[in-house]
C-alpha cells in the first residue's frame, strides 16, 4: 500500500527540511552580537513561561487566549503522536486514539482562528496568514483521516489510490505549512522562534511578575576599542537574543492598535517596525508584508540586508524618532518583544554616530551638555524657584530623612506651581525634607531616550557622586521620568549612592502621609475627575494605586478612562517626541484630551509635569489639569494657630 | 565648487554664556561648517593651545577625520604660530569666528594675521557663494538680514557672522574616533595678556526710553519700531506704475534682481 511508505518518507523529509531551516534560521540569530543567557535555566524556565506570563497577556483577548490554547496544545500533541503513530510506526491503539483525540481538539480550535480570519480586524495582517486556519484545518482532517485505520474504524487501504493521491497532497500541504513553514519563514515561525526567545529572552526578570524596564547602557568603557561604533547601524549589531525576539513577532497587531503614534498618523507602526527588522536581519523586502504600514509611507520600497546600515533603505528616521517610549507596545505584545530597546538601540546610533538627532534635538543635547539642563538655562538659576521655600540644602544640612529630587521643572513657571504645591504637603506633614540645590543636574533622561547614551551616563555619574556625599533615607520626586532614572537605571553605573535608599514617586509618598494621618485633608467638591496615568511611572513602574487611593481620600471616585492603568495611553510628551517633533495627522495630546473629555470628568488629575505640559497644551475648552499635589494642596487644612504657636516654641 | 582649493578652518575653546563651561564655540563652529560645505574632508581644522582639551573633540564630531593642533600653553599667544603654520602650508582661503568667546576676545586675531600675511580680511561673512579662477564671491551679513555682495581673490581671510550656517550637531563616535595631528607650538608668552586682572562684567546700564504713549498698542508700537534710518521715500500721490518701477529700481539696486 502506497501510504504505508508515503506518509512516513513525506514526515521524514519535510521533518529533515524543517531541521535544515532552523539551522539556517539560528545562523541568522547568531549573526548579531553576543549576549550571555543561561542557555539552561532559560529552556527548562521556557514551559511555565509560555503557560504564565505570555498566556496572561494574549489571556487580555479570551477569544484568541482560548482558541491559542487548544490549536497549539493540539497541534504540539499531535505532531508528536503523528511522529510515532505515522513515522516510527508504533502500532499501539491507545497511542492512535490519543493522536485522534488530539486531531480533534486542534480542528476545533482551528475553526476559532477561521471564524477571526473571516472578517479580520485591520491590526492583524493577512496574506499568508490569512491560509494558515485552512492549512490548520487541513492538518487535522487529514491526519484524522489517515488514523483512522490504525484504530481499527477503517479497513486499512481504505478508499483507494483515489483517496491515497487526495490524502498526500493534503499531508504535502499541510505539513509544509506546520513544519517547513515554521523554520522557513511562514506564519508557523512565530511557534518555533516564539520559543526560543521566551527561554533566551534578554530580560528574564519579566517573566514571574517582575519588571525591566531600564535601558541598558552603551558600553564605553576600557576594553571597547575606539574603532567601535555606537549604538546599533545594522541588524548585525543587535544582540542575537534580540535579533530572535523579533522573529518571534506574530503579526497580531496588538502593539499598533494600541501604539499613539501610529493613531496619530506619524510614519511609525511597532508591528510594522518588528517586520522590518526581520527583512533586516533575514535580507529582503517588505513586499510580502501583508499588514498596516507606516502611516504615510508605502510598502514595497524598504529593502534590508544583515550588513546594510537600517536607516539607509529599511527604514526612514523619522520613524524612529516618532516613538514616546510610552512602552504601551511591550506591555501589550504577547510574545513579549522589546520595541523601546530596539528603537532606542537605533536611535544611538543616529545620535552618537551620524549627530542626526531631529529638530530642535541637537541643540537640547548641547544645551544639556553645556548647562545640565535641556534649555541652557544658567546653572546657577536652578535654585530660583525655591527663593520664597525655606528649603534646607543638602551642601548645608548634609543628612536628612527625605531628599526631595526636584528635576528641571525647576526651571518651568508651571512646573514650579507642582513642585511648591508638594513642598507646602510635605511642610504641613511635617517632612524632614532638603533639596540638592544646585548641585542637582539633569537626571539625562532626555539624553538617554534622544540616544546620547555618552551624555546620559555622564550625568547619571555626577549626580551619583553629589548623592554619595550626602545621607538620606529616601528619594522623592514630582517626575516620573526622574523617578524612572532613579529607580532603575542609576543601578548600572557602580555607585552605591543609592543603596538602603527608597525611589518614591511624589503620589506614593503622600499617599503614606495621607494613611499615616499626617495630612488633614477635607473632602473635594468639585466635579467629575479622571486621572491619567503616567507612562513613567504606570508602566514602567507599576504604580497604578497611590494616585488612586490619593485621590479617593479625598472622596474622589475616579471616573476611569477606557485606556486606563496599564492601557493607559501616552500624552506624547515621553521620549524626546516633542523635541524631535515629527509631523502626523494629529498630535497625541488631543487624542488624550478626548479621552479625558469622554468621561464627562471637568478635571484631569495627573502625576507628571511633562503630562501636564502636554495636556494643557490642548486648546481651550477643555478640562483642567492638575497635579495631584495641586489637588491636595487645595483640600489642605491649614495648621491651627496652636500648633503653629507650638512650632515656634520648638525652634 | 572646486575642491582643490585649501580652506582653514581657525577654532578656538568657547564659553557658554549661561554655565561659563567650555564648548564649542558658536562662531567658530559655523567656520567649520561653512569649511565642511565648501570642501568636505579636505578641510583643514587648526587650533593652537592644548591638545587634551576635550572641546576638540566637539568639533571633530562634526565629522571631521582629524584636526591640526599647534600645541601651547594657553598663556601663549595664538598669531605668531597660526602665521607660521599659515605661511608653510599653502592656503587659499581661512575661515574663523568673529571674536573668541574667552580670552581677551577683542577679534583681533584675523586682523592681526591679515596684516602680517598681506592678505584681504572679509568681516561677517553669511555664505561663500563661488570660488572661480581665484576669486571667491562672498555675502557679507548686514543688520537685520540685509547682504552685501563683495568679490575678494584668494589668499584671504574671513571672519564668519551668526548669520552663516548654523554648526552641525557633534556626533560622540565620530568626535572621540578623530586623530589628532599635534604640532609643536610657541612658548612665547602673552606677557600683556598675563598682567591683566580679569572680572566679570558689568552690565552696562540701559538708556531710558521714554515712551509717551497713551495706548497699549502705541507701547507695543515703540516697543517694537526698528531705528528709523534715513534712506527711503513715502509714495502716495504717485500712479502705481511710478511706484512698481520704485520698487523694481530698489531691487535692482540691491541686487535682489539681476
Ligand atoms: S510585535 Fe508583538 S504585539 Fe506587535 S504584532 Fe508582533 S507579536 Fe503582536
Ligand atoms: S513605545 Fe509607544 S510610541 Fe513607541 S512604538 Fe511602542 S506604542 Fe508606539
Amino acid at each position: 500500500m502506497m501510504l504505508d511508505w508515503l506518509v512516513p518518507t513525506l514526515i521524514s523529509v519535510l521533518l529533515v527540511l524543517a531541521s535544515i531551516g532552523a539551522v539556517r534560521r539560528i545562523n541568522l540569530w547568531r549573526a548579531g552580537q553576543a549576549e550571555k543567557v543561561n542557555m539552561l535555566a532559560g529552556l527548562l524556565a521556557m514551559p511555565k513561561r509560555y503557560l504564565h506570563d505570555l498566556h496572561h497577556v494574549v489571556d487580555r483577548d479570551k477569544y484568541i487566549s482560548r482558541t491559542h490554547v487548544v490549536t497549539g496544545g493540539g497541534f504540539v500533541l499531535a505532531m508528536v503522536l503523528v511522529v510515532c503513530v505515522h513515522l516510527f510506526g508504533v502500532d499501539s491503539k491507545i497511542l492512535a486514539w490519543a493522536l485522534l483525540a488530539a486531531l480533534v481538539m486542534m480542528f476545533c480550535g482551528a475553526l476559532f482562528v477561521y471564524k477571526r480570519r473571516i472578517n479580520p480586524p485591520s491590526r492583524l495582517s493577512k496574506g499568508p496568514w490569512m491560509r494558515l486556519p485552512k492549512s490548520l484545518l487541513t492538518f487535522s482532517i487529514t491526519f484524522f483521516v489517515l488514523t483512522l485505520p490504525a484504530v481499527g474504524v477503517l479497513p486499512e487501504g481504505f478508499g483507494g489510490w483515489l483517496l491515497t493521491l487526495v490524502l498526500s497532497v493534503l499531508i504535502l500541504m499541510s505539513l509544509s505549512e506546520m513544519l517547513f513553514g515554521m523554520t522557513w519563514g511562514g506564519p508557523m515561525k512565530h511557534a518555533f522562534a516564539g520559543a526560543l526567545h521566551l527561554a533566551f529572552h534578554r530580560r528574564p526578570e519579566r517573566f514571574g511578575g517582575g519588571r525591566s524596564t531600564g535601558l541598558k547602557p552603551v558600553d564605553f568603557g576600557v576594553g571597547v576599542s575606539a574603532k567601535e561604533v555606537h549604538g546599533v547601524a545594522k541588524p548585525t549589531d543587535f544582540k542575537w537574543n534580540q535579533l530572535l525576539g523579533f522573529d518571534a513577532c506574530v503579526q497580531c497587531g496588538r502593539c499598533e492598535a494600541v501604539c499613539p503614534a501610529f493613531a496619530a498618523g506619524q510614519p511609525l507602526n511597532p508591528k510594522k517596525l518588528i517586520q522590518d527588522m526581520v527583512v533586516g536581519f533575514a535580507g529582503g523586502t517588505d513586499e510580502n508584508y501583508a499588514g498596516n504600514p507606516y502611516p504615510g509611507i508605502d510598502l514595497g520600497h524598504a529593502k534590508g540586508e544583515p550588513n546594510q546600515i537600517i536607516t539607509d533603505g529599511l527604514i526612514h528616521p523619522d520613524t524612529l524618532w516618532s516613538c514616546t517610549t510610552c512602552r504601551a507596545c511591550v506591555e501589550e505584545c504577547p510574545m513579549m518583544i522589546e520595541h523601546v530597546d530596539a528603537i532606542v538601540d537605533m536611535r544611538r546610533f543616529l545620535t552618537l554616530e551620524k549627530g542626526e538627532t531631529p529638530n530642535k534635538g541637537a541643540q537640547v543635547l548641547e544645551n544639556i551638555i553645556a548647562t545640565d539642563n535641556p534649555n541652557g538655562y544658567a546653572p546657577a538659576s536652578r535654585t530660583h524657584w525655591a527663593a520664597d521655600q525655606n528649603l534646607p540644602v543638602m551642601k548645608d544640612v548634609k543628612q536628612a530623612d527625605v531628599l526631595f529630587w526636584v528635576s528641571d521643572g525647576a526651571f518651568d513657571m508651571r512646573s514650579q506651581r507642582i513642585l511648591r504645591a508638594f513642598v507646602k504637603l510635605m511642610k504641613a506633614a511635617n517632612v524632614d525634607a532638603a533639596i540638592l540645590g544646585d548641585e542637582e543636574l539633569d537626571s539625562g533622561d532626555v539624553a538617554r531616550r534622544l540616544g546620547d547614551d555618552a551624555t546620559f551616563q555622564s550625568l547619571a555619574k555626577r549626580n551619583l557622586a553629589t548623592l554619595s556625599t550626602y545621607q538620606f533615607n529616601k528619594i522623592v520626586t514630582t517626575d516620573p521620568h526622574a523617578f524612572h532614572c532613579l529607580k532603575n537605571e542609576y543601578g548600572d553605573f557602580g555607585s552605591d549612592a543609592l543603596q538602603n535608599v527608597e525611589v518614591l514617586h511624589h503620589t506614593m509618598f503622600l499617599n503614606r502621609l495621607v494613611k499615616d494621618g499626617l495630612l488633614q485633608l477635607e473632602p473635594f467638591k468639585g466635579g467629575k475627575v479622571t486621572y491619567h496615568d503616567p507612562c513613567y511611572l504606570g508602566r514602567y513602574n507599576g504604580e497604578y494605586e497611590a494616585p488612586r487611593e490619593l485621590l479617593a481620600s479625598l472622596g474622589i471616585d475616579v471616573a476611569e478612562m477606557e485606556r486606563s492603568k496599564f492601557r493607559s495611553r501616552c500624552c506624547g510628551g515621553g521620549g524626546g517626541a516633542p523635541i524631535t517633533d515629527i509631523p502626523g495627522e494629529r498630535r497625541i495630546a488631543d487624542m488624550r484630551m478626548e479621552d479625558v473629555v469622554s468621561t464627562g470628568a471637568s478635571m484631569v488629575a495627573v502625576g507628571c509635569q511633562q503630562c501636564t505640559a502636554m495636556l494643557e497644551g490642548v486648546v481651550e475648552p477643555r478640562p483642567v489639569v492638575r497635579d495631584i499635589a495641586e489637588i491636595l494642596v487645595g483640600q489642605l487644612v491649614e495648621a491651627t494657630s496652636i500648633s503653629v504657636k507650638e512650632e515656634v516654641v520648638h525652634e | 565648487m572646486p575642491p582643490n582649493i585649501n580652506v582653514v578652518s581657525l577654532v578656538s575653546i568657547g564659553r557658554h554664556p549661561q554655565s561659563g563651561r567650555a564648548r564649542r564655540a558658536e562662531q567658530d563652529g559655523r567656520a567649520v561648517e561653512l569649511g565642511l560645505t565648501m570642501v568636505g574632508e579636505a578641510l583643514t581644522v587648526l587650533h593652537a593651545g592644548n591638545p587634551q582639551n576635550p572641546v576638540l573633540r566637539q568639533y571633530a564630531g562634526m565629522g571631521l577625520p582629524s584636526l591640526t593642533v599647534l600645541d601651547q600653553a594657553s598663556s601663549c599667544d595664538a598669531v605668531s604660530v597660526l602665521l607660521r603654520y599659515l605661511r608653510k602650508n599653502p592656503t587659499d582661503i581661512v575661515l574663523t569666528g568673529v571674536r573668541a568667546e574667552r580670552g581677551e576676545s577683542s577679534g583681533m586675531l584675523p586682523y592681526l594675521l591679515a596684516e602680517q600675511l598681506g592678505w584681504p580680511l572679509v568681516p561677517k561673512v553669511a555664505e561663500i557663494v563661488s570660488v572661480q579662477d581665484g576669486k571667491a564671491d562672498v555675502l557679507l551679513a548686514l543688520p537685520r538680514g540685509q547682504r552685501r555682495s563683495v568679490q575678494v581673490s584668494l589668499p584671504f581671510i574671513a571672519t564668519i557672522d551668526n548669520a552663516a550656517p548654523e554648526a552641525r550637531q557633534s556626533a560622540f563616535g565620530p568626535g572621540s574616533r578623530a586623530l589628532f595631528s599635534i604640532q609643536k607650538g610657541d612658548n612665547l608668552a602673552d606677557d600683556a595678556f598675563m598682567e591683566w586682572k580679569i572680572s566679570p562684567a558689568k552690565p552696562r546700564p540701559k538708556r531710558l526710553k521714554v515712551v509717551k504713549a497713551k495706548t497699549a498698542a502705541d507701547r507695543m508700537k515703540a516697543a517694537t519700531a526698528k531705528p528709523v534710518g534715513g534712506g527711503g521715500k513715502i509714495m502716495k500721490q504717485e500712479s502705481p506704475e511710478e511706484k512698481a518701477q520704485a520698487i523694481f529700481d530698489l531691487l535692482l539696486e540691491e541686487k535682489v534682481i539681476r
